[in-house]
Order: structure tokens, then C-alpha cells, then sequence
């Protein structure tokens, strides 16, 4: 479904990028781990067209859209949730969720981005209670769950995520986690960013392992779970003392 | 005179001023939310909505309402013009680079007016000029101040009306809360960079328009106005619209009442002096918390 080759990405002179390539296939959900700095973001950001400074080839369902402006990304399907979750924090919950349905807004569709908003407030209802609060006041949990709600608004095929695990309760995790499966199960291929490595491959059916801009390691999650300098250098300590 | 009657009568004139202000402010504000940067310029669409409909209604003997929305048209126009000749084309401009274009543009529509006008200063005949102005007491209260306020109020509803309930608007206020995602989610930041200028450009021509019957207007009076509209603007805090409002009466109200009491020769400083009180006690403005933070940056 999405196909990247040789993608390179420059910040100014700095590389940041030195030849990515890797594939996505309809219905997975493919995990990207790495380190602080690796590139995980610079990835993403070269995918929805944030970053214009590159060379190399993406590739959505054959059609080449290495060049798109990030509006023209999100309208060919493929939605970024960025890190940190970039929230319009002065509006409200609802503002955020219709705003991220803006590249296909009209009248005519107005009864279909409400269904959308349906099926968003299905999956997150907390949302629905806090429609008309002001999104910069919900709690790090919240922000993160409309941070993806507002990404889903753009109905992508494909949905990039940015370390949505980051900053949150364990327990919030947990949920983030489960509604990104069920968001597969539903028919959402997903791209999932993470530095907390052993959650993101419990979920996920494939994963690449990025290092200084380059893909070091790819495969099955099972094998990169079972993969010893893998485990040492990205699952942590406490996985460690289990495996030795 | 009485006190009283001439109490009422500084604040009449006050609120008048004010509002005009207040728009100007609300101008500033309009493109700060969407760039981040000041437009100097701002007070010369205020100027030419006045000159333009002095042309158009005197000159052309076009009828006054219709003169009234050619001029906001004409003006909204080179707003546009503006923003897409010299902002659009940069790349990753600096805002620095950026408040310096809006100052060249300043002199360019300066020049640009003082050719097609020369330096005479023009005037308007009142919106409802056959109405005798109404008097309380001493004092009177010109229909002109009504037509003012009654047209600040409209163009603040359709403001508020276009920011909070179409989608066009809540675009403009996501690209100012955050350029980054609304980007993501398929909004067009530049195309609101546009609209952001020909939409200051269009209040700042209703401004001018509306205020030339009471004050007059010539090629040079934007640069005082951008002055005193800036210093509402900040004193309401930089970006804050209800902020920008209230700002403009409290100068205005100041402006003509330090006049009256005390000397007419302070007038022009007590703007300038708000302006100064303003950043060195709260950078932020009345309205500010959010104004803080980015004077921070
Ligand atoms: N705006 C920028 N300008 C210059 N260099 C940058 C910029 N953003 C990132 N970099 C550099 O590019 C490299 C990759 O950064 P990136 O943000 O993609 O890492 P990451 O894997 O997402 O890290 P993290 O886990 O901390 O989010 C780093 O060396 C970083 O310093
Ligand atoms: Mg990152």
C-alpha cells in the first residue's frame, strides 16, 4: 500500500534520513522502533509532506506523492498524528474533530462527517462528553485520544502515529494501545511510531528498527521481539533480566 | 458649558474614536493571529478607505452605499495584492523580514496615495447628513458617532460570526493556534495568510470610511492611526479581539478626555504612552495570557 525507497530527508546541510526504504501493506499494523534522535519522526514528517527536503520515492498504492504538500497527503489518505499531539488547544473538542475533517468538507457531505463524528465518539466517548470543552484544557490522556479522533476525521487508509504513548499512564497506554487494534480491525492500516518498543510490537504485525536514519533491522514482530541485541537495545532493562 | 455637558460631550467623541481603534486593533490582530506578524501597513487601508470612498462618492458621484462596499472592495483587493506580491513569494521568511515588507508597503501606499490625491486633506459628507445631531443637555451627540458604533458592532458580528461558525474561519483560527496541524488536517496555510490580509484590509477600510466624515482624511493620517491601533491592539493584548474593543474606548475615551481636561497638545502622546505603560507592567495586555506567552518567545 504505501511503498518508500531510498528515501533521504535534510534538515539544512544535516542528513537526517540516509536512505529509508520499507512497505506497508493494506490492514497491518507496522511498528518503527528507535532511539531518541534516530529519525522516527523525520520519517513521518517526510511521509505527510511536513518536511519537503528530499530525495528518494514514496509511493501510496503505486501513485507517486514524494512531493505533495501536506494537504494534498491527507486528501490521497494518509493522516499524521503528530508527535506531541499538536492540538488547536484555543478551540473546542468539536472544533478539533470537524477541523480534522477540513480537506473534505462541504455541504453536501455534511451528513457524512456526521456519521464519521459518530464512529469517533464510538471509539472515544470521553470525547463525546467533553465536545465543547477547550481542547488545551483535557487532560494528557484526552489530548492524545482526540489528537488520533481528529486523525481518523480525514477517514485516512493510513494512519501515522507519533509516540502516542508518550507521557501517559500506563493504564491510558494500555487503552491507546487496544483502540489502535481495534482501529486495524476495522479496516485502518497503521503505522505505528514508538520508543516504548515491546508494547508496540506486542500489536503490531511487522517492524523496522531505525538507527542514525538508516533501517538496521526488519521483520516479523516475533522476531525482533525475540531478537537478542534488539531486546538489549531497545526493550529495556527489565525485559533483559526476564530473558537472562 | 456645564461640567456635566462637557464631561459627555469628551465621551462622545471618545467612544467615536475608540471605535475606530478598535477596528484598526482588530485589523493587527487578524493577520498577528495568522503570521505572527505586526503589518505596518495596517493604518494605510484605513487611509485609503477613506480616500478611495471620497473619490468614489465625490468624485464619481457613486451612491453611498454602494461606494461604501467598492471601496472595502477595492481595498480588500490590494490587500491581497499585497500579501501575494511580497509575503507569499518568501521562502521560510523570518518574521523580522516580514514586518519589514509590511513597512515598505506602508511607504508605497503612502507615496502611492499622495500622488493620486496630493497632500489636501478631504472629507465626507456625513452618512445621514440631513439628521441634526442630538443633544443632551449641553452636549450633542453626532449621528455620525451612531453610524460608527452601529457599524463597528455589525463588523465585529460578522467577525465573530465567521471565525466561531464557518469552517473558513475556524481554518484561520487553527492556523493560528497552530500551523503544524492545521496543515496536517488539509488546511491551506497560506491561502490563510491571504485571507487574513484582505480581511484586515477590509476593516481597516470600513474604519477609514467611517470615520473621514467626522475626522477628514489625507494621504499621511494611516501612520498615526497604525500607531494608535497598535497601541490598542497591545493594550488589549496582541491578538485578542473583545481585548481590542475594549482597549479601543479606554484609549479613546483617554485621548479625548486628556484633551478636553488638560491640553489638546498631549493628545497624540497619550496613545504612545499607554502603549509604553502597557509592555513595561503587563507585556500581556487586559486580555493576555496567551499575548504573554508569546511576547516570551
Ligand atoms: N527541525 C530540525 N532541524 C534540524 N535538525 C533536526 C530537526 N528536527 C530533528 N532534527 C535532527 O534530526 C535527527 C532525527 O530527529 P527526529 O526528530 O526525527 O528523531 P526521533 O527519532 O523522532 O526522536 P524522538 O524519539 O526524540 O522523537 C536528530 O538528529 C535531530 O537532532
Ligand atoms: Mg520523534
Amino acid at each position: 500500500m504505501l511503498k518508500i525507497r531510498n528515501l533521504r530527508s535534510f534538515y539544512g546541510n544535516l542528513q537526517a534520513l540516509k536512505g529509508i526504504s520499507l512497505h506497508i501493506e493494506a490492514g497491518e499494523i507496522v511498528a518503527l522502533i528507535g532511539a531518541n534522535g534516530a529519525g522516527k519522526s523525520t520519517l513521518l514528517n517526510s511521509i505527510s509532506g511536513v518536511i519537503s527536503s528530499k530525495r528518494g520515492q514514496i509511493l501510496l498504492d503505486g501513485k507517486d506523492i514524494t512531493y505533495f504538500p501536506p494537504q494534498r497527503i491527507v486528501k490521497e489518505g494518509i493522516s499524521l498524528v503528530p508527535e506531541g499531539r499538536q492540538l488547536f488547544s484555543p478551540l473546542s473538542v468539536m472544533d478539533n474533530l470537524l477541523l480534522g475533517a477540513y480537506q473534505r468538507f462541504s455541504i453536501k457531505k455534511k451528513t457524512q462527517i456526521e456519521r464519521d463524528l459518530e464512529r469517533v465518539f464510538q471509539i472515544f466517548p470521553i470525547l463525546k462528553e467533553r465536545r465543547k470543552q477547550v481542547a488545551g484544557t483535557l487532560s494528557g490522556g484526552e489530548q492524545q485520544m482526540l489528537a488520533i479522533a481528529r486523525g481518523l476525521m480525514s477517514k485516512p487508509k493510513i494512519l501515522l502515529l507519533d509516540e502516542p504513548s508518550m507521557g501517559l499512564a500506563p493504564k491510558i497506554v494500555q487503552d491507546i494501545f487496544r483502540i489502535i487494534l481495534r482501529l486495524r480491525d476495522e479496516g485502518t492500516t497503521i503505522f505505528l511510531v514508538e520508543q516504548n518498543a515491546q508494547k508496540a510490537l506486542e500489536i503490531a504485525d511487522r517492524g523496522y528498527v531505525i538507527e542514525t536514519g538508516r533501517i538496521v533491522f526488519e521483520g516479523k514482530s516475533e522476531e525482533l521481539l525475540g531478537n537478542r541485541e534488539i531486546v538489549r537495545a531497545y526493550l529495556g532493562r527489565g525485559y533483559r533480566k526476564v530473558w537472562e | 458649558m456645564s461640567f456635566f455637558s462637557q464631561l459627555l460631550q469628551y465621551v462622545f467623541t471618545g467612544v467615536a474614536v475608540g471605535a475606530i481603534y478598535g477596528m484598526v486593533a482588530l485589523g493587527f490582530n487578524i493577520i498577528y493571529n495568522a503570521t505572527g506578524i505586526i503589518n505596518l501597513a495596517q493604518g494605510e487601508f484605513v487611509m485609503l478607505g477613506g480616500m478611495v470612498m471620497i473619490s468614489l462618492t465625490t468624485g464619481l458621484k457613486v451612491p453611498m452605499i454602494l461606494g461604501f462596499f467598492i471601496s472595502v472592495g477595492i481595498v480588500t483587493l490590494i490587500g491581497a495584492v499585497i500579501e501575494r506580491g511580497a509575503i507569499h513569494p518568501l521562502k521560510n521568511p523570518s518574521v523580522m523580514t516580514l514586518i519589514i515588507i509590511t513597512v515598505a508597503a506602508s511607504i508605497l501606499l503612502k507615496g502611492g496615495a499622495m500622488f493620486i490625491w496630493g497632500k489636501q486633506t478631504y472629507t465626507l459628507p456625513a452618512f445621514s447628513s440631513s439628521t441634526k445631531p442630538i443633544s443632551f443637555g449641553e452636549a450633542s451627540l453626532n449621528p455620525q458617532t451612531i453610524w460608527i458604533l452601529g457599524i463597528m458592532a455589525a463588523s465585529m458580528i460578522v467577525l465573530a460570526i465567521f471565525f466561531n461558525f464557518t469552517m473558513t474561519g475556524k481554518a484561520m483560527r487553527a492556523c493560528a493556534a497552530n500551523k503544524l496541524a492545521a496543515s496536517l488536517v488539509g488546511v491551506n496555510v497560506k491561502l490563510m495568510v491571504l485571507l487574513s490580509f484582505a480581511l484586515s484590509a477590509a476593516i481597516g477600510a470600513v474604519a477609514g470610511i467611517i470615520i473621514t466624515p467626522v475626522a477628514l482624511m489625507d494621504y499621511d493620517r494611516g501612520t498615526m492611526l497604525a500607531i494608535k491601533g497598535f497601541a490598542t491592539a497591545v493594550l488589549g493584548g496582541l491578538g485578542s479581539n473583545i481585548g481590542a474593543v475594549i482597549a479601543g474606548f479606554i484609549i479613546g475615551l483617554m485621548e479625548s478626555l486628556g484633551a478636553g481636561f488638560i491640553s489638546s497638545s498631549y493628545k497624540d502622546a497619550i496613545a504612545l504612552l499607554v502603549l509604553l505603560f502597557v509592555l513595561f507592567i503587563r507585556p500581556g495586555g487586559i486580555m493576555g495570557t496567551t499575548g504573554e506567552e508569546k511576547f516570551k518567545k
